[in-house]
């Protein structure tokens, strides 16, 4: 059914269909909402038999859901940003145990310094982990991954981790088609764990494996992450007959067929991008979008099809490798290493700063008429960083960064004495 | 003709077992069909007490639920040398979590548990004494605050052992460890105020908090099986000497735990909701020099150029022990054949 | 075979692959060590595993297994001088356990009960003449009925039982008791002669065509003394005295009786003395108190029933109704050295108890034995003569105690078994003997001794009631749990429990126990854990 909700609200509700038995709740901006809805849908009785723990930090948020999905329940967490970091050593561990845990993250940069608002550094900093990492367009896909995602992860045995924009996914309002819990019930069965906790049958979960055979087990991880690049797909298009939406999948194209210019991305900022390449469309440019979901395990092969027919690429992304350059730029280099294109890499959005429709149109002109460097971060204020620069070279004990340029944009706080 | 009008069993209460006890009083470990949760093969160290004191709470705690027990361990000496692919000497259903983290996963167990409505199915949580008091104290007060349905276990052998024998917020003073070597004019470990573990988890308000060693197994097991009367939060403390850590021979491992409970410096009491309930009484008093003589990791504090001043500031912490707890009260059951019941 | 993931998750009972037993550099194994109780005891007795058979309240078996060594518990329950007890390692802990007050309690039980002896052996067509039916000719008669010998006990006196009846006053040895286990012993199916005194050994044997002979004649002749002494003054010897009252005839004593001597006999005399009326028995000894080789347990006895001793005293001269005595002093060797200096003893009677002799006449015709000191000599297995004949008892050099010549009984029975088979007597090899040090005492509960109850002294005069009453059931079964059982498995269980590896094997409810070796480290816990010393560790054979 269709309702104007929050996006936070429709993902809460949304997972509360999905009949998680327990939920593990830390809070951490701007994942609040989410938790603080599912509280509620569990206290009401609404949702039951489900355990909803208070949990005393992140690390034993991810933790406690080890433990419940071990003994056969299905678990489900939230965080972000410095929380998503404070469990970091769980979530390697439940991919490295194959444990099913779904997890919303609601995007945030990471500090220092402290940044609520949304960039892509969290989930980036976990891309190694061996989750699978789902990002959402908007609410409507958020919603929708989440039923996916309980479904892969038990049918693979992988945690799965959903990314939505911090604040503008999870705070916007929106008008979603909200699913219907017997539908939900007849996508999602019941779980079924491929090794249990079972005092009748028991096993050691958690050995320690040394160089004779620690390398076959990561192997194995990752060939079941190619299982995965099958299977996503063939759950998108079950959902698809089952919900009557498209949703989830590898990635999604936009205008890309024809395309001579294709710009790709993640997340949010992709609904911006397709105005942008429909306002050049009409001037006669080619311009195309390729919209990745599915970023692990990443569909090199899907993506060098899309692409293959562009010229050139430019890549929006919202974090970066400091010291080396763009993340998904590299990845999407390595799916096209051999394509005759130009490749270009575009750093935006970073800790929240808005990504507008004129600035993608001035640089995707810049990018048509060849201006555009391999590198360049979007809307960067250059007389901040010269003034900066000037201030380190000149005294050692130039003071903290943040703080002066702070001063500079003259921010209220830093009026203060 | 089997009747016993002497309730006298030679070394019934102190021994493993006897021939002359009825089997119901005899413990856990005397008998032959034991679980065994903790079985032959594992790569400890020769007589490692952790792995002997694993054994007893385990195979108590298998006893006591009737085999429906789930174990989370957490990393260290225990769960190195015991499930190294491809062996594992488990013999009950056994999680390892992560260092810190063992009663967030337990609690995890525990949820899981109830939501599936197996309310006889127990969890056991454990780690020794660095992923209790230190690393993974966060998560303990967390589990004690919320008062999940998880027994936590501290095997307590006074350092970061598995990693070669580092001072952790257990060791006591003057310890030698490899990170407070026994050099300088404080050799060993500093004295600080310690980390009274027993007594934090009393201060969350839990139904049960005992401590225990490995010298008193009929002590450990009914605190184990007391442990399992309840539902909550519970946490179980147990000495378990390490002779490599401490430097002492491998055969020592009960005597210098016994010693440690009759010097008075190893205090074991139980206590229920924060107050003390009963206390294990010091049967034959002796002093600290007797037990720390035996160990190399106190080895400087004797001989030439020996710290007398050092054993004397240990001397009063056991003293203190001594009298906070009460723990050279005199027995009050004479033993006869009329009254005796021993 | 589950489809678990690969590695990280383990299947149980995969570490018995692990065989942790290659680390060892020693293995402990169990050991049998001597028992200090059963190493003491003269006559030979497996005290420690009748005590194990008593715990559990099995009377009859530790009875059995008593009396497969010992025919006369009930006897020696009281009056054995107990040097198990003397050696027990308890003592070390807090007190021996009353070894003897459970002799007695089983000895006791069996006459109660009617337990009869074990049966003669089968018949080996041997026959076997024993001179003496005193504890040594009895324990010698039994063993030889139980190897299949027939014996013929021949006694000079009217009734078996030497010195138990005719040395050791009633009050000490009722006589029912040893009524009841002589009687015992001769149900076994002894030829008894009683009233008969052999005066030459190899006549007797001749005519009687025995294959072996066993001398017990113990040690009846009073020694004398040259004492100068008027023509009516009233001189006695203990042995005489002890005898004519075992026989309810005992002489006319006094109101004030002398003992001259400081052994249990003249310790004894002297209570006879008080009971039968006498109002002042003092025993006169040469030397001091811890030269008195009388036992220490019975001159504390006599004390407490009145019996005063003049310590340092030799009798100088017998007068009509007094003694004069000469003081004497200890010179550096320990030897006492006249004073000079005399004091008179008001006295009725003066009783010898200056030491008893053998009488060997019977030997005469007996060119090949030796006789050294008055006594016997005899081989380790009690053979005096390579043509059978062996001797035990008092009539050996020994410490002239009943246990010692029942003891002698035991062995000379074997020996002459030996003999008539045609070969020697060889001992099995002696274990290592059970020391306090093999002992973790921290295990055995607190338990301070029961003591037997006693008649108190006011009732004890004039009456020869027994003294020392027995324990109760309730008390021997405690005092009998007191056994550290030094040196050998009791079944504590502290092994199979304190193996870090699981690497003891316990057999159902306590068959026995072994060592795991596939899996033993070798740390040496159990060893050091045994309360009774049974596990000792021995360096791996590489």
């Amino acid at each position: 059914m269709r309702r104007q909700i929050e996006g936070s609200r429709a993902v809460a509700e949304t997972v509360a269909l999905c009949r998680p038995e327990v939920i593990c709740a830390y809070p951490i901006s701007p994942q609040t909402h989410i938790i603080e809805a599912l509280g509620a849908i569990v206290k009401s009785g609404q949702l039951s038999p489900c355990e909803f723990i208070n949990v005393e930090s992140e690390f034993a948020a991810m933790s406690v859901s080890i433990g419940a999905s071990a003994t056969g329940a299905r678990a489900y967490t939230a965080t972000a940003s410095q929380g998503l970091l404070f469990m970091i050593e769980a979530v390697y561990n439940a991919a490295g145990l194959g444990l099913p845990i779904v997890m919303t993250l609601a995007n945030r940069a990471i500090g220092a310094p402290i940044n609520i608002w949304n960039d892509h550094s969290d989930a980036m900093a976990a891309r190694d982990a061996g989750w699978i990492q789902l990002f959402a367009e908007t609410n409507q896909e958020a919603a929708d991954l989440h039923i996916q995602a309980f479904r892969l992860a038990e049918d693979l045995s992988l945690p799965v981790m959903v990314c939505m924009d911090g604040f503008i996914l999870t705070h916007a309002v929106e008008s979603v088609d909200m699913p219907e819990q017997m539908d939900v019930d007849a996508f999602l069965p019941p779980y079924e764990p491929r090794q249990l906790l079972d005092p009748n049958d028991p096993v050691s979960i958690g050995a320690m494996v040394g160089p004779e055979a620690f390398e076959e087990v990561r192997y194995l991880s990752y060939l079941r992450q190619l299982d995965a690049l099958e299977r996503i797909p063939v759950l998108a298009g079950e959902f698809a007959a089952s919900f009557g939406r498209a949703s989830g999948g590898l990635l999604h194209c936009y205008r890309t067929e024809d395309a001579e210019t294709i710009v790709v991305a993640l997340g949010s900022v992709l609904g911006t991008i397709k105005d942008a390449a429909d306002a050049l469309r009409a001037t006669g440019q080619r311009v195309g979008v390729l919209g990745i979901t599915s970023f692990r395990p990443f569909p090199h092969d899907a993506v060098r099809d899309a692409l293959s027919g562009a010229r050139r690429v430019v890549v929006v992304e919202k974090a970066f490798s400091v010291g080396f350059g763009g993340v998904l730029s590299t990845d999407v280099a390595m799916a096209t290493h051999d394509a005759d294109l130009s490749l270009r890499t575009v750093i935006a959005g970073l800790g929240g700063r808005a990504i507008t429709q004129r600035s993608i149109e001035s640089m995707l002109a810049d990018a048509i008429d060849g201006r555009l460097e391999a590198l360049t971060f979007l809307d960067l204020d250059q007389g901040i960083i010269e003034r900066e620069r000037a201030r380190m070279a000149g005294t050692k004990r130039s003071g903290p960064t943040a703080e002066n340029v702070l001063r500079d944009l003259g921010t209220v706080a830093s009026r203060i004495g | 003709m089997k009747s016993q009008p002497v309730r006298f069993y030679q070394v019934g209460s102190f021994a493993v077992g006897n021939r002359l006890v009825d089997k119901e009083e005899r413990t856990v470990q005397s008998d032959a069909s034991r679980s065994n949760a903790l079985d032959s093969g594992h790569r400890a160290c020769q007589g490692c007490g952790e792995a002997l004191g694993a054994r007893y709470a385990l195979d108590a705690a298998m006893r006591a639920t009737g085999g429906q027990l789930i174990a989370v361990n957490a990393t260290g000496c225990l769960e190195v040398f015991s499930t190294p692919y491809p062996e594992t000497s488990w013999q009950v259903a056994w999680l390892h979590s992560l260092f810190g983290n063992a009663p967030a996963v337990a609690t995890g167990v525990a949820a899981a548990l109830k939501v599936k409505g197996k309310r006889d199915v127990r969890v056991v949580a454990q780690a020794g004494d660095g992923g209790t008091v230190d690393i993974g104290f966060g998560c303990l007060s967390g589990m004690f605050e919320r008062n999940d349905d998880v027994l936590f276990i501290c095997y307590d052998n006074e350092a970061y052992m598995n990693t070669g024998v580092q001072r952790s917020g257990a060791t006591p003073p003057a310890a030698r460890t490899a990170t407070t070597e026994a050099i300088g004019s404080e050799p060993g470990n500093s004295f600080g105020q310690g980390k009274d573990l027993p007594r934090l988890a009393m201060a969350h308000g839990i139904a049960y908090v005992a401590t225990a060693t490995v010298a008193d197994l009929h002590d450990l097991e009914a605190k184990v099986e007391r442990a399992m009367e309840f539902h909550g939060a519970r946490y179980l403390h147990i000495l378990v000497p390490c002779p490599l850590g401490w430097g002492s021979a491998p055969c020592d491992t009960i005597l210098m735990a016994r010693l440690a409970h009759e010097t008075g410096l190893f205090p074991v009491f139980e206590a229920e909701y924060g107050v003390v309930t009963a206390v294990s009484s010091i049967r034959r008093y002796t002093p600290v020099e007797s037990y720390l003589s035996m160990q190399g990791r106190y080895a400087h504090l004797f001989g030439e150029g020996g710290r007398p001043d050092i054993v004397a500031r240990i001397q009063a912490i056991a003293d203190r022990n001594i009298s906070t707890f009460g723990l050279l009260q005199e027995s009050v059951v004479g033993v006869g054949p009329e009254t005796g019941s021993q | 075979m589950k489809k678990l993931p690969f590695a990280i998750t383990l299947e149980v009972g995969s570490s018995h692959a692990n065989r942790t037993g290659s680390w060892r550099v020693e293995r402990p194994v169990y050991v049998d060590r001597v028992p200090p109780c059963n190493n003491a005891c003269p006559a030979g007795e497996n005290i420690q595993h009748w005590l194990y058979d008593a715990e559990p309240g099995d009377y009859e078996t530790a009875w059995r297994r008593l009396v497969e060594d010992n025919p006369l518990p009930a006897v020696m329950g009281r009056i054995c001088y107990h040097p198990c007890e003397t050696a027990c390692n308890r003592a070390q802990l807090d007190e021996a356990v009353g070894i003897n007050a459970i002799e007695r309690f089983l000895g006791d039980l069996a006459i109660e009960r009617g337990w009869t002896l074990p049966l003669a052996g089968i018949a080996t067509g041997k026959q076997v003449l024993v001179i003496g039916g005193g504890p040594s000719g009895l324990s010698a008669a039994y063993h030889l009925r139980r190897l299949g010998h027939e014996v013929r006990l021949v006694d000079s006196a009217p009734k078996l039982g030497g010195m138990m009846r005719y040395g050791i006053p009633a009050y000490r040895l009722p006589r029912a008791v040893l009524d009841a286990e002589v009687e015992r012993i001769v149900a076994l199916g002894i030829d008894v002669e009683l009233n008969h005194t052999v005066s030459d050994v190899e006549r007797e044997r001749r005519e009687g065509g025995f294959d072996a002979v066993f001398l017990a004649v113990g040690a009846q002749l009073s020694r004398r003394v040259e004492i100068p002494a008027g023509d009516s003054s009233h001189i006695l010897d203990a042995v005489s005295l002890l005898h004519r009252v075992a026989e309810n005839d005992p002489p006319l004593l006094g109101r004030r009786v002398a003992v001259y001597g400081g052994g249990d006999t003249a310790l004894d005399a002297a209570r006879t003395a008080r009971r039968l009326g006498a109002t002042d028995a003092v025993i006169i000894y040469r030397r001091s108190r811890e030269r008195m080789p009388a036992h220490a347990d019975e001159l504390e006895e006599a004390i407490v029933e009145g019996v005063t001793v003049r310590w340092l005293s030799t009798v100088s001269r017998v007068e009509d109704n007094r003694i004069m005595l000469e003081k004497m002093r200890l010179n550096e060797e320990g030897f006492p050295e006249p004073t000079g200096v005399f004091e008179a003893l008001d006295a009725d009677v003066l009783v010898l108890a200056v030491g008893q002799d053998t009488d060997l006449s019977l030997l005469e015709e007996e060119s090949d034995i030796a006789i050294k000191d008055g006594v016997v000599e005899v081989s380790p297995a009690m053979m005096a003569s390579p043509k059978g004949i062996f001797a035990g008892g008092d009539a050996v050099p020994s410490e002239r105690t009943a246990t010692v010549a029942i003891g002698h009984g035991k062995r000379a029975a074997l020996g002459i078994d030996a003999y008539l088979a045609g070969h020697d007597l060889v001992d099995p090899p002696r274990g290592e003997l059970a020391t306090f040090a093999h002992l973790n005492t921290w295990y055995y509960a607190d338990a301070p001794r029961t003591h037997r109850p006693e008649l108190e002294v006011a009732r004890r005069q004039g009456t020869f009631d027994e003294i020392v009453g027995g324990l109760t059931e309730a008390t021997a079964l405690f005092e009998a749990r007191r056994c550290l059982s030094c040196g050998n498995c009791f079944g504590c269980d502290n092994c199979f429990g304190v193996c870090p590896d699981n690497a003891v094997i316990k057999f159902g409810e306590w068959e026995k126990y072994e060592f795991n070796y596939d899996f033993c480290k070798g740390c040496g816990i159990c060893a050091r854990e045994c309360p009774c010393g049974a596990i000792a560790m021995i360096p791996e054979q590489t």
